[in-house]
């Protein structure tokens, strides 16, 4: 479905990406683990447009999409949710997930109804600002915001990052819910023995290349991996 | 010959004057990143300062020591120093756009304090009679003399300025504008030293104002006009390199020859239209402001192009 | 205590022109990210259409206002496409800079077209109330009861839909807006309508108010931007307390200074807050 091939890129003129290959099958989550500055981030900001590819392809249900607009990349049905920022504090929930349906031209309601269906809490809080909701509750905002368009594949960059330990599992379970639902997911993540254990396959990138790439379960009991990441 | 002369004599003597702004501002927004939209009121200041110490009293209006040429220019640039520092203190720790309108308050009140307190500046009908050194006004000579003296201060602000720039001071100015952040985190007193570079710029402001005075004999607070001096060079610096003080002279040279050449253009309009050649050369500024940030926002001489220069230099002195 | 009254209510005017201003030019700051100062200048533009159409075309004043704001925000959008769209990936000090050139060449031509004369509209003269020992021009009333207008009208705007929902979100997190699809260049056209409408309204209520000059909205740019600032710069709500704070404190201020220096007790305000507060006085409430 997606398929990244041997891209070089980054920021500037300086290339964080030295070759990063990955691929994402229809209904699969993808994890993207790796140290500091491995560039895992920068994979999937190169796929929604936000980092100029300099070498390489990329490409969504066999079209290509390198170095497409942020905004193009949204109409074919693939949707980010950034690590930081990634609300919009002064606007209510509801109203957040208005501004995700913008491009949208019909009647999204059904898909409101499902967003407050899998985070409850969001509609009990629905007319509060979302600069005013907790940690873990803006995170479902975010990721809600970036379902209203109905994608096909979803970015989450880091969605745990800097949550209290006991929301990290349940954010993990609605994350899992979410693909269970048929989005495919692509995901770059820190937690990486958790994320390891729901996903189908994963890639560990160090300094912008491919060190080893596997499915989940293999990940998680490989010596290397475990020493590198999963505290051994 | 006389005539080109009688010409080019008052064109150079404005350049210089001018040069001297731009030199000035080049210290507060060109090394130090100081968005500073109130130069008037720290050359005005200076004309005013200027005109008070060095006038001979007369029976309309009875303030003037009489004191000499050259403790008028320290006194002008000493006041504008003094506001310089008032003012700083305030607002140096204040965003550029802030910065900005702040600067424009200043100015508004300045402007104000010198129409409003008329038992010190004689409000709108302003100081007359300022003279000049050597050869006094009138008499033979006077323009070319007093070209003079400007150019050999142009000359030597430039000298200091550069030397200033080059200095380890100099260096830490442009740290502090390029990164605050690093800068504070070496330790440098931030505020300090942009607080200098103000102060500096200003007193250079003050005694371009005045020279001003000097020269045209005259001041009042419309003569200032805000909107000439103060945009003009600005158009100025951005044209000729904003961190740049040779680009400051430059900028200053060329902008004020076209600005010139609209003067004398404006002269030949029609009686009707000649009442509105202010107008007309405010929509010119206004549109070199905005040619000149469109289309050489790093002006003729960049900042790069100095930088090179001085590894150049480093590296031939076996630095 | 009468007196205090009259300046109350002169303040009150003042402050309603203020704030129409001061909220444009926060919506302004807050999505287009620079401090606009021309927005003094497209409000005399707004004064001095209205004045064609009053004199010239004998409109009455009420179809004036839309008609001399729809030109107005024409030149505004103008001047976005022409000098600051290509500018928008600058430093914000640019745009500032070149909107004191688009500020100065609207203040050369108003004054090329018009003259440098004053100008009135020529409503004729009013009949003042009286309440006790205060005097209420009707044109004052006028001036109130259309700002509060005007600007529930934009509340209503960008509570409700969907591109006023949108010009919320890009003031808040513009980098997010895109992420999410909206067309930012148009919101920033509708940026420009709605902030614009109330400049140029605010410009013809000053002309109503006192009189035409070329520089009217000039001098106003500083105490509105002591407004802005004072309400917290890019909340247009600060800005509406901003203005009427700005607007009784330098009528109120004739009571012990000099009525010239009027604009020195914006200046001084606004510096006040810049050093205790530049957040603005309502810093930690949202939009």
């Amino acid at each position: 479905m997606l398929e990244v091939r041997d891209i070089y890129g980054g920021y500037g003129g300086v290339d964080i990406l030295n070759g990063v290959s990955l691929t994402v099958k229809p209904g699969e989550m993808v994890v993207i683990i790796g140290p500091n500055g491995a560039g895992k981030s920068t994979v999937m900001k190169a796929v929604f447009g936000l980092v100029k590819v300099r070498e390489g392809t990329i490409s969504f249900e066999e079209k290509e999409i390198t170095n497409l607009l942020p905004n193009e990349v949204t109409q074919r049905s693939i949707c980010y949710v950034p690590q930081t920022e990634n609300i919009f504090p002064t606007l209510t929930i509801a109203e957040n997930l208005d501004m995700g349906a913008f491009i949208r031209n019909d009647d999204y309601s059904h898909q409101v109804e499902m967003v407050y269906e899998l985070f409850p809490i969001l509609r009990e809080k629905r007319r509060l600002p979302a600069g005013s909701l907790s940690g873990g509750q803006r995170q479902m905002v975010a990721m809600g915001r970036a379902l209203m368009l109905e994608p096909r594949l979803l970015l989450l960059d880091e969605p745990t990052a800097g949550l209290a330990p006991a929301i990290v599992e349940d954010m993990f379970a609605m994350i899992k819910k979410i693909n269970d639902l048929g989005v495919s997911i692509l995901m770059v993540e820190q937690n990486a023995k958790h994320a390891l254990g729901m996903a189908d396959r994963g890639y560990v990138l160090t300094t912008g290349q491919n060190r080893i790439d596997d499915t989940g379960p293999n990940l998680l009991n490989n010596r290397e991996v475990a020493e590198m990441f999963l505290g051994g | 010959m006389e005539g080109l002369a009688g010409y080019l004599i008052p064109f150079v003597t404005f350049a210089g004057i001018y040069a001297v702004l731009s030199l000035g501002l080049n210290m507060q927004w060109g090394l130090t990143g100081l968005f500073n939209i109130g130069i008037v009121a720290f050359a005005g200041a200076g004309a005013y300062t200027s005109a008070l110490l060095t006038r001979n009293p007369s029976d309309i209006f009875l303030l003037g020591l009489g004191l000499p040429f050259p403790v008028g220019l320290l006194g002008a640039m000493l006041v504008a120093a003094i506001l310089a520092l008032f003012v700083g203190w305030i607002t140096i720790r204040l965003r550029a756009d802030y910065l900005a309108i702040a600067t424009i308050g200043i100015g508004e009140i300045v402007r104000l304090v010198l129409k409003n307190e008329g038992w010190l500046t004689n409000g709108v009908r302003g100081l007359d009679r300022i003279d000049r050194p050597i050869i006094p006004r009138g008499d033979y000579g006077s323009n070319l003399v007093y070209m003079i003296v400007v150019l050999l201060l142009v000359l030597a602000v430039y000298l200091l300025f550069e030397r200033a720039r080059r200095s380890p001071w100099g260096r830490v100015l442009r740290a502090v504008r390029d990164n605050e952040l690093t800068a504070m985190a070496a330790g440098k007193n931030v505020v300090s030293y942009r607080l200098q570079a103000f102060v500096l710029g200003a007193a250079v402001m003050g005694l371009a104002g005045a020279l001003w005075g000097h020269f045209v004999g005259f001041i009042s607070p419309e003569a200032f006009m805000p909107m000439q001096i103060t945009f003009l060079t600005w158009v100025m610096l951005i044209a000729g390199g904003s961190g740049n003080n040779k680009g400051a002279i430059l900028g200053a040279v060329v902008i004020w020859t076209i600005w010139s050449s609209s003067q004398i253009l404006t002269g030949y309009l029609p009686n009707e239209l000649a009442t509105q050649a202010g107008a007309i050369r405010m929509l010119l500024v206004g549109v070199m402001l905005i040619l000149v940030l469109l289309y050489r926002s790093e002006g003729l001489l960049s900042e790069g192009h100095q930088r090179e220069q001085d590894i150049r230099r480093q590296r031939e002195s076996g630095g | 205590m009468a007196e205090i009254l009259q300046l109350l209510i002169f303040g009150v005017v003042l402050g309603s022109i203020l704030a129409l201003g001061a909220v444009g030019l926060s919506l302004v700051y807050g999505i287009l990210r620079f401090a606009h100062f021309a927005h003094g200048d497209l409000m005399t533009l707004g004064a001095y259409f209205a004045l064609t159409l009053i004199v010239s075309l004998q409109l009455p004043f009420f179809l004036a206002l839309p008609v001399s704001a729809a030109a107005t925000i024409l030149v505004a959008l103008l001047a976005d496409k022409l000098v600051y769209r290509p500018l928008r990936r600058t430093q914000p000090v640019i745009l500032l800079i070149a909107s004191v050139g688009i500020a100065l060449i609207l203040r050369s031509a108003i004054q090329l077209i018009w003259g440098s004369r004053v100008h009135t509209y020529g409503q004729g003269i009013q009949m003042p109330y009286r309440i006790a020992d205060i005097t209420i021009k009707p044109d004052h009333i006028l001036i109130v009861v259309g700002s509060i207008a005007l600007i529930t009208a934009m509340h209503f705007f960008l509570k409700n839909t969907k591109i006023g929902k949108a010009m919320r979100a890009m003031s808040d997190n513009r980098d997010l807006a895109q992420v999410t699809g909206i067309d930012t260049d148009r919101i920033i056209l509708w940026t420009w309508g709605i902030g614009i409408l109330l400049a140029s309204c605010g410009g013809m209520f000053l002309a109503l108010d006192t009189q035409l000059h070329p520089v009217i909205g000039w001098r106003l740019l500083l105490p509105i931007f002591a407004a802005a600032i004072l309400g917290g710069i890019g909340r247009p709500y600060g800005a509406i307390a901003g203005g009427l704070v700005i607007g009784l404190a330098q009528e109120l201020s004739t009571l012990a200074i000099s009525p010239a220096y009027k604009p020195a007790v914006a200046f001084a305000l606004m510096v006040v807050v810049l050093i205790v507060r530049p957040k603005g006085i309502f810093a930690g409430r949202s939009i």
